[in-house]
């Protein structure tokens, strides 16, 4: 089962390295990154796959939000069909 | 790999535009409840419903937690208990009891169906099920009734337009400690479906399969704002970015129906295209029509940006879902859209607007609040001035009047949460007693003659 991962956020040093490293330790796989820098304003968008996660979905979801009030960005961790169902015909 | 702009825009809608999935919503039928006498129908009804829609609030916390979409309601309809308790209808009330006591049980919003349908004559039975709504709405609370008194192949029933003006009266007398809060759970309908999800009008109909998932969505603030981006467009680009935006939020209800249903064993039933509001701002139809350019809502011009509006949505929406139904279309609740509340407040809107209103949207004269003294007859003939448009023009319509004890224009009542607080409308002061009391059927009119 694939996720998404948002990041969104004031840029800082290391956003990357602690996002990867909290997924990492809960056995989610990155697929795909892609992230760019807007105004000042950091966006990472990460494909994953959550098939061997230790967590359920909604669990995994739940801890990144967690994670990103404690290192002030906004994080979401999202099955993959709802981007498909709303942006695709 | 998704591009930027789409993921943002799904995260922006939610956060901060107020997306969500208004209510996931299953029926169930009532049918196999049926037993010889009150007490054991009560019984039957209340292990049924406890059974089928046990695990419908941990389904609805686990997809609103792995798509990232909040799911304000959940609810359950079931059929009209009208027909179930049709050999002991003075008892029915037991039977609405336990529907209310499984509502807590299961830990849902609202569980409608102490309905009746009426719209052509009403049985005896029926009739004395109809009298026992008041006592049950001002001892249940999370029970909804609904009244069906007309349909546009059978016409108007104007002997149950005239009891459901008594009805609505005293319901709101003995909930009167609440400022009638009972009306806000009493709607009497037009044309009313079989598979709506939304309160207080839902109801599973007999033409249904035994358990449905019927889902309603919302998104009056995505639209909005999608509006804000183009302030200097033409009309057919703004009806054009509606559809685009309600194609979207359709796709969302969609995904998290048949998601539902397959978690919870029940059959996907519809997608209702609806644009309903709550009382937060900007979660708003009356600031949707406000952006396409109206100083307020209820000045000329409200009813062509409304047209516009609902049809829109249901030209996106309808490509968005693979079975559309229910309600569909934009709501406007007075006491539930902090829009519809302010113009109430400033006198912009009045009751004679929103009726033109309802000739172009989904679905009636709804969460009105009216002077305590207005007489059952004048409800009655608010019932059928709204009947008429639904029954002509071959649509739903309803009527959710809130006559609130002891208040007069200029007061206001205040119901909480998703119900809002509605400012005092004033109702036209001459009589309609002689029409009302004339009783009998408004005959359907002939162009329902398709046969």
């Amino acid at each position: 089962m694939r996720a998404v991962v948002t990041v969104v956020g004031k840029d800082k040093t290391g956003i990357i390295s602690k996002v990867s490293t909290f997924l990492a330790e809960r056995e989610v796989n990155i697929l795909d990154i892609s992230q760019t820098i807007m105004q000042d304003y950091f966006a990472m968008i990460m494909m994953v796959d959550i098939s061997k996660a230790t967590k359920k979905l909604s669990e995994l979801a739940e801890e990144c939000k967690v994670m990103g009030e404690k290192i002030g960005m906004s994080i979401h961790l999202q099955h993959e069909d709802i981007f498909n169902a709303m942006h695709s015909v | 790999m998704f591009n930027y702009s789409d993921v943002l825009e799904t995260i922006n809608m939610v956060e901060k535009e107020h997306l969500d999935i208004r209510t996931i919503t299953m029926g169930i039928s009532l049918l196999p409840c049926i037993r010889s006498d009150a007490k054991k129908t009560a019984d039957a009804v209340y292990d049924l419903v406890c059974g089928r829609a046990k695990d419908i609030v941990k389904v609805a916390t686990e997809l609103s937690g792995e798509y990232g979409i909040p799911i304000v309601n959940k609810r359950v309809s079931v059929t009209p208990v009208s027909l179930i308790s049709a050999a002991f209808p003075e008892d029915a009330g037991l039977i609405g009891k336990a529907l209310d006591r499984a509502a807590d049980t299961l830990g849902i919003d609202f569980l409608g169906g102490y309905s009746a349908l009426v719209h052509k004559g009403m049985a005896d039975y029926e009739k004395k099920f109809i009298m026992t709504i008041p006592e049950v709405l001002s001892s249940t609370n999370k029970l909804c009734s609904s009244v069906n008194i007309g349909s546009s192949k059978s016409g108007i029933n104007m002997d149950a337009v005239k009891l459901m003006g008594e009805i609505i009266r005293k319901t709101a007398e003995i909930t009167a400690d609440r400022d009638g809060f009972g009306c806000a759970k009493l709607v009497v309908f037009c044309n009313a479906v079989e598979d709506n999800p939304f309160m207080a009008g839902a109801f599973h109909g007999v033409g249904e399969k035994d358990a449905v998932i019927n889902v309603g969505v919302s998104g009056p603030g995505v639209v909005q704002h999608a509006l804000e981006a183009i302030p200097d467009a033409d009309l057919a680009e703004v009806a054009e970015m509606i559809k685009r935006t309600a194609f979207k939020i359709t796709r969302a209800g969609q995904l998290i129906a048949t998601e539902a249903a397959k978690r919870l064993n029940a059959s996907f039933g519809i997608v209702d295209l609806s644009l309903a509001p709550t009382p937060a701002r900007g979660d708003s139809v009356a600031q949707i029509l406000e952006e396409m350019g109206l100083e307020s809502v209820g000045t000329h011009g409200t009813t062509a940006c409304l047209a516009m509006l609902n049809d829109a949505v249901k030209k996106g929406g309808v490509m968005a879902s693979s079975r559309v139904g229910g309600l569909s279309g934009a709501f406007i609740p007075v006491s539930e859209d902090i829009g519809m509340i302010e113009a109430a407040e400033r006198g912009d809107i009045n009751i004679d607007k929103l009726e033109a209103m309802t000739a172009v949207c989904s679905v009636g004269l709804d969460m009105i609040a009216i002077p305590g003294d207005t007489s059952a007859a004048t409800i009655s003939a608010i019932i059928a001035d709204e009947a008429a448009i639904g029954m002509i023009n071959n649509k739903t319509t309803a009527v959710r009047v809130i006559p609130a004890p002891g208040k007069k224009v200029g007061d206001c009542v205040n119901f909480g949460g998703l119900l809002g607080r509605a400012p005092i409308m004033p109702v036209h002061d001459k009589s309609s007693i002689k029409f009302i009391s004339r009783g009998g059927l408004i005959p359907a009119p002939i162009h329902s003659n398709k046969n």
